[in-house]
């Protein structure tokens, strides 16, 4: 993995190594506030996992294993920026502030978004794939309009950069100069299909055809995140135009928790990845830089457990949805067809066919 | 005692197969804990329990389909050790607030009732008030296939006492009701909506093509290739047996709840391994193959035991290398990690290579036995078939005991009849007194 056009600045080991354009500018307070995130992030993610499994949740897209790519760019984010998010984002949604038990509520189904989207400046996830990058790109030419000094950060994944949307967003952030930055989580899958098949050059390599810069940066190191997305954030509010980020990092876990990833990868892939996990290499940095103790490590374990058992508590006590709820919030006005799917699901409830 | 339900793990899936339990009755669980592998049309998962307590009991068996919303395991829930199992009823209450009104007469959002669910009936006058509406039979509340099930049986629905979740009437229900009436008004069951086929789905009878192709690859060419090139290049003869296992039923009864094999799969297939390692200690030329290049005969004193598994991919026959040096808990564990990985696709081309004798085990389908082919370049396969309860003559009584019916399929070319029997003998000898021969060993 490690190739020359990689910004690494801290190794899977845990040790710093120096970049020509991009140096650290955290401390050691700043960092282990950065532990915590994702700490914590990841137990989000393996409750929320664990609560589908036992029927609570419909769905979940864990997130394992890029929690060094959310935090770092979620906190290198000024207060006035505005993120566009897919489904995956839980590591920019805890950075803006969204209360978790919200994010869940989508996944149970027991709301269609979640949050106030102005409140967080942080978009609810468009499930449609690719679509929030063109959202994001039209935001930022308003932000643009306005002459307001905000910049405008969007996610997708290797799956979505081959989406018409996120193509058309491009040229049209590229035309307009727009002060967006995107931000491409490279997971390796687009949910089984590998990057390798979906791109003949690396992704971040596309920008410069677009007329922008591509960055790729390990997005297993949560410093080289961090650095990379506040330099495109910064460059975006003072007129600089886009940035293309491509965070290469692994999803540890499936695509959602719908799909089986032992059907399209190798057990040995996987193990590699575990060697370079994110909040492992932060950890050996914090012992071995900033002597931080075990006691420290051990208290935000317990509070990432205290924090799942109430995420637990709150999701349960948030009620069923109500099957025929999906009918009123698909179309602002009545359809004929939305009609007939209500009363077949109507009378489907009523057999005792729906529960 | 708190009851956990199958829930759909997928998105808009009727049911799973249980493929390996994780705890058993008596276990305390945490919350969290795994319970259970299922499969699904799309992966297997592990279920997690959603209480702290005891498992009180386990409502299906390695094998077992289980519909959506059945109960899978019942807990005794301590609740001062588990205050997050009483949160269960709150899930399924909604809170007065969050109830909705009908927005508009006539359809839209009912509120939830724990009674039956009523059937708005077509055709009915739309102009005819509700309150005059005589109250309408409460319907039996269940799913559309149980309905269509329950219909095959002839099992009148309301009859039928529901145990699923809120009192839904679950597939096993109707089946018990079906079961517990007389035969002859019992119609054959329904044609299953698909059919598996060496590791794939095909279309069912009625709803396929009425002829249809399917290319061979995959496993079904590995096995296609691998069936005829031992037809066609080994003669081949089979000898088989009745043994009463008896005893081998008490022994495994006897240990199945020791904390040695309280992680480990422990069946009658455990204790045919070793007795088929035993066996080839004892004659040595069993575990033999021609070589046909050198006109030579390879008599191996390992034993790198195959295992023929039935797994959702089709037929594979992962081996278990140096089989006889282990001992009862040592086999018990090789054999439940080669069915899981097996199970999981994970198994490794060396995982199935250089097998020098294999057992294949039919009983689980319910069948007595089968005259086996040989995996190509092996000397002997010994089948099994399934455990029953059967007569058998002891002295001049006939008494009931556990009976099963073991084979062994030979290269005829260097292994002779003689030999083959006093193989299945010893193996069949082992199964009835497996005390005294793993103290032998």
């Amino acid at each position: 993995m490690i190739d020359e056009e990689l910004v690494q600045l801290l190794t899977p080991e845990g040790e710093r190594v120096t970049h020509p354009e991009y140096a650290s500018t955290l401390n050691g307070e700043q960092i282990l506030s950065m532990y915590r995130d994702m700490v914590i992030v990841r137990r989000l993610c393996n409750e929320s996992t664990s609560l589908q499994r036992q029927g609570q949740l419909a769905l979940w897209a864990p997130m394992q294993g890029q929690e060094g790519a959310q935090i770092g760019a979620g906190r290198a984010l000024q207060p006035m920026d505005f993120t566009f998010p897919t489904y995956r984002e839980h590591g920019i949604a805890w950075c803006r502030g969204v209360p978790p038990e919200n994010v869940l509520r989508l996944f149970r189904a027991v709301s269609t978004g979640g949050w106030d989207p102005q409140k967080y400046r942080h978009h609810v996830p468009t499930i449609v794939l690719g679509n929030q990058v063109l959202n994001a790109v039209g935001y930022a030419m308003g932000v643009q309009r306005d002459g307001a000094n905000e910049a405008v950060l969007t996610f997708f994944g290797d799956g979505a950069s081959s989406q018409g949307d996120v193509l058309e967003a491009f040229v049209w952030a590229s035309s307009f100069n727009t002060p967006v930055v995107f931000f491409c989580q490279n997971n390796q899958f687009g949910i089984s299909t590998p990057s390798s098949t979906q791109s003949k050059v690396p992704l971040f390599r596309r920008a410069r055809g677009f007329g922008f810069p591509g960055v790729r940066v390990d997005g297993n190191d949560l410093l080289a995140c961090y650095e990379v997305t506040k330099a495109a954030l910064e460059n975006a509010r003072a007129g600089g135009g886009p940035t293309m980020i491509e965070a290469y990092t692994y999803r540890m876990g499936a695509h959602t928790t719908s799909d089986d990833p032992t059907r399209y990868r190798v057990d040995a892939e996987v193990e590699v990845w575990k060697h370079r996990d994110p909040i492992e290499r932060i950890k050996a940095l914090l012992v071995r830089e900033y002597q931080t103790r075990p006691a420290a490590f051990e208290a935000i374990a317990q509070e990432a457990e205290a924090f799942a058992l109430k995420l637990r508590d709150d999701v349960l006590a948030m009620g069923r949805p109500d099957p025929l709820s999906m009918f009123e919030n698909a179309y602002s006005e009545t359809h004929p067809l939305i009609e007939e799917g209500r009363r077949e699901m109507t009378e489907l409830m009523a057999a005792g066919g729906a529960h | 005692m708190e009851v956990f339900f199958l829930p759909d793990v997928g998105e808009g899936l009727i049911e799973a197969e249980i493929v390996a339990w994780k705890v058993a009755v008596g276990d305390r669980v945490t919350l969290n804990q795994p319970l259970v592998d299922v499969e699904t049309a799309k992966a297997v998962v592990e279920l997690p329990s959603p209480f702290a307590g005891v498992v009180a009991t386990l409502h299906a068996a390695v094998g077992d389909t289980v519909e959506v919303n059945a109960p899978l395991v019942s807990f005794d829930v301590d609740r001062e050790t588990a205050p997050h199992a009483s949160e269960k009823q709150v899930v399924h209450d909604v809170p007065d607030e969050e109830r909705r009104e009908p927005v508009l007469i006539g359809y839209g959002v009912a509120h939830e009732e724990s009674v039956a669910p009523r059937r708005r009936r077509r055709g009915a006058p739309t102009s005819t008030p509700p309150a005059a509406s005589p109250a309408p039979t409460p319907l039996a509340r269940t799913t559309p296939p149980v309905r269509l099930l329950a219909k095959h049986l002839g099992v009148e629905l309301t009859t039928v006492r529901g145990t699923g979740r809120d009192g839904i009437i679950t597939r096993e229900d109707v089946e018990r009701a079906g079961n517990s009436g007389p035969a002859s008004s019992r119609a054959p069951a329904p044609l299953a909506a698909r059919s598996r086929f060496v590791g794939r789905e095909i279309a069912s009878w009625s709803e396929g093509a009425r002829e249809e192709r399917i290319a061979v690859k995959g496993v079904l060419k590995s096995m296609a290739e691998a069936m005829l090139e031992s037809t066609t290049h080994q003669p081949q003869a089979s000898v088989w047996t009745r043994v009463d296992a008896t005893k081998t039923v008490e022994l495994l009864r006897g240990l199945k709840d020791h904390p040695r094999f309280s992680e480990v799969r422990l069946s009658a297939l455990t204790v045919v391994a070793l007795a088929v390692c035993d066996a080839a200690r004892h004659y040595p030329g069993i575990n033999s193959s021609f070589d046909e290049s050198r006109n030579e005969v390879v008599v191996r004193r390992y034993v790198n035991l195959g295992i023929a598994a039935d797994t959702p991919r089709g037929l594979v026959v992962p081996n278990v290398k140096d089989a006889d040096r282990l001992d009862l808990a040592g086999m018990a564990r090789e054999l439940t990690t080669l069915v899981e990985k097996a199970r999981d696709a994970t198994t490794t081309p060396a995982e199935m290579a250089a097998t020098t004798i294999t057992i294949t085990n039919v009983g689980p389908f319910g069948v007595d036995g089968a005259m086996a082919i040989l995996p190509p370049g092996t000397g002997a396969i010994i089948c099994v078939g399934q455990v029953v309860k059967a007569p058998w003559v002891q002295g001049d009584a006939v008494v009931v005991r556990d009976v099963v019916e073991i084979s062994m399929t030979f290269d005829h070319r260097q292994i002779d009849g003689a030999l083959a029997s006093r193989v299945l003998r010893h193996i069949g000898a082992f199964l009835e007194d497996p005390a005294t021969a793993l103290l032998a060993r």
